[in-house]
Parts: structure tokens; sequence; C-alpha cells
């Protein structure tokens, strides 16, 4: 038994009370939408391009490269309480270096410029927290914030000031990506593709979110100062999950670099790391589901608006933003998802409890 | 050698002289009281204790180890732990995971990313929550405790940091009387394997649980010394005589 138990040793029963399933099974018992909800998504994301027409098939690919880049801002956010306003800096940066890859070095392959993309965003991503996080002391949430606009803002600066990447006009025409001999396209087999790399980074995310590292960032969101006094080391926790953030905002670059087939200096700069911060809050933070939910609901709407609205579909988009913030404030996946489902819990299962007692 | 040594601690704010040369001594096992008026600096020394403040003069050192300089999360994992004045435990989580939050705190990255250690610290965890008696709150969200309820949480937490020193700030603030005489009877038993620099306003709770007490008015220290001793000062029975 512990050292903190002495002394005050609970009478036998009461332990064996605390130890029996049924108080475990206490939260199991409670009905669980998140599942459900998850299943039902990816269902109607399989089947989605047999229904669509074809051109749609090509914008919905480019709004599930966007829902992995919408993950990457969660993850910071919704779950570290770090608020990257230039979550577009390893997107974009990522995008730039796979179209330099495929343009200077013929080097398309997807076994290549997929993992080059993940990595250059994570070095990226740990530079920058170098800068930022990593001081002696932890930094605060506004300074973080304006340090990594700034970073987007520059980045944005450079590159249309350099000929190398193309300047104002960025980087065209880079050739498809391939896989083996075959030569991947924009159209279903790009689009299930993306699905697939979606599902897999959205399910180890969910499985880092849920560990006992899942339950240090809850810590470090809600109130970083009170884990720092437990010995957690609140910066390199900071340092770790932005840098994950990093990769996975790299891996949705490359994508859309391949997808779009040109990468331009607006995929560095500030647009597109406010667009990521609109999709999470319009969605919901911290379930990474609700980030899914707000990018494909922002950008189906803004497909139909600016078809059927012409010239007023912003104003429009902004009002329905606006009026979710300010009543769900906690996005619209709060219309189906309790707090506690939310926030989870991180106690082990079953059987690990079984497997720990003597 | 004692547990936790402090001297010559001062603390500027600006024009404000919040301690002016304190020092403190806490031997092992040993319940250590800080009272004072309002004002007295007794916060402010805590905080310098816990590494929330670093003095502007003065010297802390914790088991042979200079500290002054050491970050909180260094002086945690050095065995040093502090409960807040302000009640701070993490309202959306369960009491389980609050106190999941404070054991897990030791374990290396990786098993925390693939979550090693919670099947071996869950009996740690209900061992904790019935200490405080609150097991059978524990997949209720901190939140929903009353504020006693959350006080126990908090100390809970605090101690499953395993420290070899316990600093509490007003455990017993807000608490109806049964809380206190509770929280009485909860802290006793740790005195096995913890010592505790408690700072407090209800003199009865601290005359019943420490064994010494230092007197801090005006930033320095006024008298130190067992209970019985401060009892029979004179300038501390001035001081409580002048407030009322």
């Amino acid at each position: 038994m512990s050292s903190t138990g002495t002394g005050t040793q609970p009478p036998p029963h009461v332990i064996e009370a605390a130890r029996s399933p049924v108080m475990a099974s206490a939260i199991a018992g409670r009905t669980k939408v998140l599942p459900i909800l998850e299943l039902a998504l990816l269902i109607a994301a399989s089947i989605a391009p047999l229904v669509l027409r074809d051109y749609i098939t090509v914008y919905a690919t480019r709004v599930l490269i966007l829902c992995l880049f919408a993950l990457s801002f969660d993850l910071v956010w919704g779950y570290a309480g770090i608020l990257s306003l230039g979550q577009s800096l390893f997107f974009g940066t990522a995008g730039y270096g796979v179209a330099l890859l495929s343009r200077d070095f013929g080097v398309a392959s997807i076994f290549a410029v997929l993992p080059a993309g993940t990595l250059i965003g994570f070095v990226a991503a740990l530079l920058l927290a170098g800068f930022l996080l990593l001081g002696r002391h932890p930094s605060s949430v506004v300074f973080v914030s304006l340090g990594t606009m700034t970073g987007a803002y520059a980045a944005d600066r450079l590159a249309r000031g350099s000929h190398y990447l193309g300047g104002q006009n960025g980087i065209p025409s880079i050739p498809p990506m391939t896989i083996g001999s075959h030569e991947l396209s924009e159209g279903p087999g790009f689009y299930y593709l993306v699905l697939a790399i979606l599902v897999l980074i959205y399910l180890l995310s969910r499985f880092l979110l849920r560990s006992q590292f899942g339950l240090a960032l809850a810590g470090l969101r809600e109130n970083e100062q009170r884990i720092a006094f437990f010995g957690y080391n609140v910066q390199h926790l900071k340092a770790i999950i932005f840098a994950i953030s990093g990769a996975i905002a790299g891996a949705s670059g490359s994508l859309y670099a391949f997808h779009e087939g040109f990468v331009w200096t607006n995929m560095l700069g500030v647009v597109m790391s406010t667009q990521v911060v609109l999709y999470v809050l319009f969605g919901g933070s911290g379930t990474l589901i609700g980030a899914v939910i707000g990018t494909a609901i922002v950008e189906g709407l803004s497909f139909w608006l600016s078809d059927n609205y012409r010239d007023i579909w912003p104003i429009i988009l902004g009002v329905l933003l606006l009026l979710v913030i300010l009543f769900r404030p906690l996005g619209l996946i709060s219309l189906v998802l309790g707090e506690r489902e939310r926030v989870g819990h991180f106690g082990p299962s079953l059987k690990e409890k079984r497997n720990a007692a003597p | 050698m004692p547990l936790l040594e402090a001297a010559g601690i001062s603390k500027v704010f600006g024009k404000l002289t919040a301690l002016d040369g304190a020092a403190l001594s806490v031997g092992e096992r040993e319940f250590h009281g800080l009272i004072g008026p309002n004002g007295s600096g007794k916060s402010t020394l805590m905080k310098c204790l816990a590494g929330a403040l670093v003095p502007t003069r003065g010297k802390v050192t914790f088991i042979n180890t200079d500290v002054t300089s050491l970050t909180p999360p260094e002086r945690a994992r050095a065995g040093m732990s502090l409960k807040f004045q302000i009640t701070a435990v993490l309202p959306t989580l369960t009491l389980y995971d609050n106190i999941l939050l404070a054991l897990q705190a030791r374990s290396s990255l990786l098993d925390l990313a693939f979550s090693r250690s919670r099947g071996r610290l869950h009996e740690e965890v209900m061992t904790l929550l019935l200490q405080f008696r609150l097991a059978d709150r524990a997949f209720d969200a901190a939140a929903t405790l009353s504020h006693g309820q959350q006080q126990w949480l908090e100390i809970a937490m605090a101690l499953a940091c395993r420290p070899r020193l316990l600093l509490l700030d007003e455990p017993t603030g807000g608490m109806s009387l049964e809380e206190r005489r509770v929280t009485g009877e909860l802290l006793q038993p740790i005195k096995q394997h913890c010592s505790l620099v408690i700072v407090e306003h209800d003199l009865d709770f601290i005359r019943d649980i420490c064994d010494r007490l230092t007197v801090l008015d005006q930033g320095k220290v006024l008298a130190s010394g067992t209970v019985a001793e401060i009892q029979a000062n004179r300038s501390v029975q001035e001081i409580y005589l002048r407030r009322a």
C-alpha cells in the first residue's frame, strides 16, 4: 500500500468496496454519444464519393485535408490551452517543402513526401516552441499567440519576397503525387487516401489524448500553475504537444499542396491560421470530432452559400459563426455532447485494475 | 539539521516590504504553524517557500539543498508540496482524475503516453479518496463538491505527490466548525511521514495540531517556539489583544 495510506488505513471492507467493479463502472454505464457520432460520420464520409458528383468529391477531398489541419489546432488549443494563431506556418512550410522536393528533385512518391512534410511541420513547430515555450518560466498565453501569429506573418512575407519560392505567385503546377507507378490525381482515389490518413491520425490523436498524457494536458489547460506544483514540467509538455500538432499540420499541408497542384503564400499566412481557429470554435474545441464537424460545416456552407448568394455569402457566414459562438460558446458539438463526455475521464480500464490487484 | 530552513527572507514589491528578514525552521515530522495578523507576510513567506515567488534576499534550504531559486516543479520533485490558499482543484475533471493527475506527475512521459502507470496507481488513488472521505464521489466532477470537500481534495492532491514537506495555506478557510474538526483529524496521520507548515487564522485549530509556532508581524518574526511558549509570550499576546 502507498506510504500516504499509513495511519488512517480504512477498514478492509471499505477498500474492497472501492475496488469493486460496480464502483469502477459507475461511469461506464452512461450512454456515450461520441462513438456513435464518430461512426456515423465515418460511414457518411466513406459513401460520400459514391453519391456525390465528381467535382464535389474533389471539393470534399480538400475539406478532409482541412479537417486534418483543424485537428492539429484542436490538439494545441482544445487540449493543451495553447492559443496558436500561426498554425498555418507549419501547414504552409510543409506545403512549400514538398513542392520544392518535387520541383527541384523530382521526388513525388507519397512514401517520401508525406513523411517529409510531416517532419518539416514537426521541426518547424519544435523550433518555434524553442523560442516561445521553452523558457525557464512558463510564457503567457498572449505572448505565445502573438509569437505564433508573427511567425506566420513573417513566413508569408518572406515567401512573397523570395524569387526561389516563386514570390507572390507561389509554386505552380506541382507534378502529381505517386504511389509506386500510379499517379494520384484528384478524384475518389485521392479522397479515400486522405480519408484513410485522416482516420489514422484521428485515432492516434485520440489514443494519446485519452492516455495519462492526455490527463496531464487537461491539467495544463485547466490550471497550468497548479500542475507545475505537482512537479510537471509544463514547458516540456507544451513543446511536445506543439510539435506533434505541427507534424499533423505538416502532413495536411503536404497533402494540400499535391491535391491543389500548387502552393502560394496564403498557405503560410494569417488568413489560413484564422480560418482554422474558426473551424474549431464553430465545431467545438477539445473533442477532435468537433474540429472535423466544424471544418465540414463551415466549408460546406461556404460552398453552398457562394453558389446561391454570390455577393453576400461571406456576410451570412460571418453572422452564422458569430451566432454559434455567442449562443454555443463550446461549439456545435455541445448540442449533443455533455461536459462529462467532452472532458472525459482517465482512470484505468477494468482489465488494468485487475492486473494491478495483488 | 532541520528539514526546511529559511533565513533572512525579504520580499519587496515596489515600495511595499512584505517580508523583512523573516526566518523559519521546520524539523522532520514537525507540524509548524505560521500565524500573525492580516498583512503580516504569512502568505508571502509561504509562496517564497513553495517557489511561487523568489525572495528579494535570503536563502531557503530544503533537505540540505539550497532551493531558493528553484522553480515549483523542481521543488515538487525534491519533495515539497503546496496547497493553495484559493482552492485550485481542476473543476471539470473528476475527483479520481484530480488525484491521478497529482500521483502520475512522477511517471515518465512514455509511461504517460501509453498509460502504463494508471493501473498501478489505481489503489493509491482510491486510498487517498477514502482517507479524505471522498470515495463515494470519485467519479463526479470536482466542481460539484462543497467548499470544504474541495479543500480536502486539494490536501489529498498535495499529499499525492508524496511530499516530505506539505505547505498548507489556510486549509480551513470558509469551513464549518465540524469541517474544521474533521480536517484536523485528517491531517494527524500525515505526521508519520511528512512535515507540515500551515498558515491559518483559526488559532484553536492551530493550537490543536501544531508542535511549534512562528508569529509574524509586519514582515518580521515576532516570536518562534513551542505552542506553550508562544501562548505565554507577552508581545504575541499584545498584537492579538491589539487586534481584538
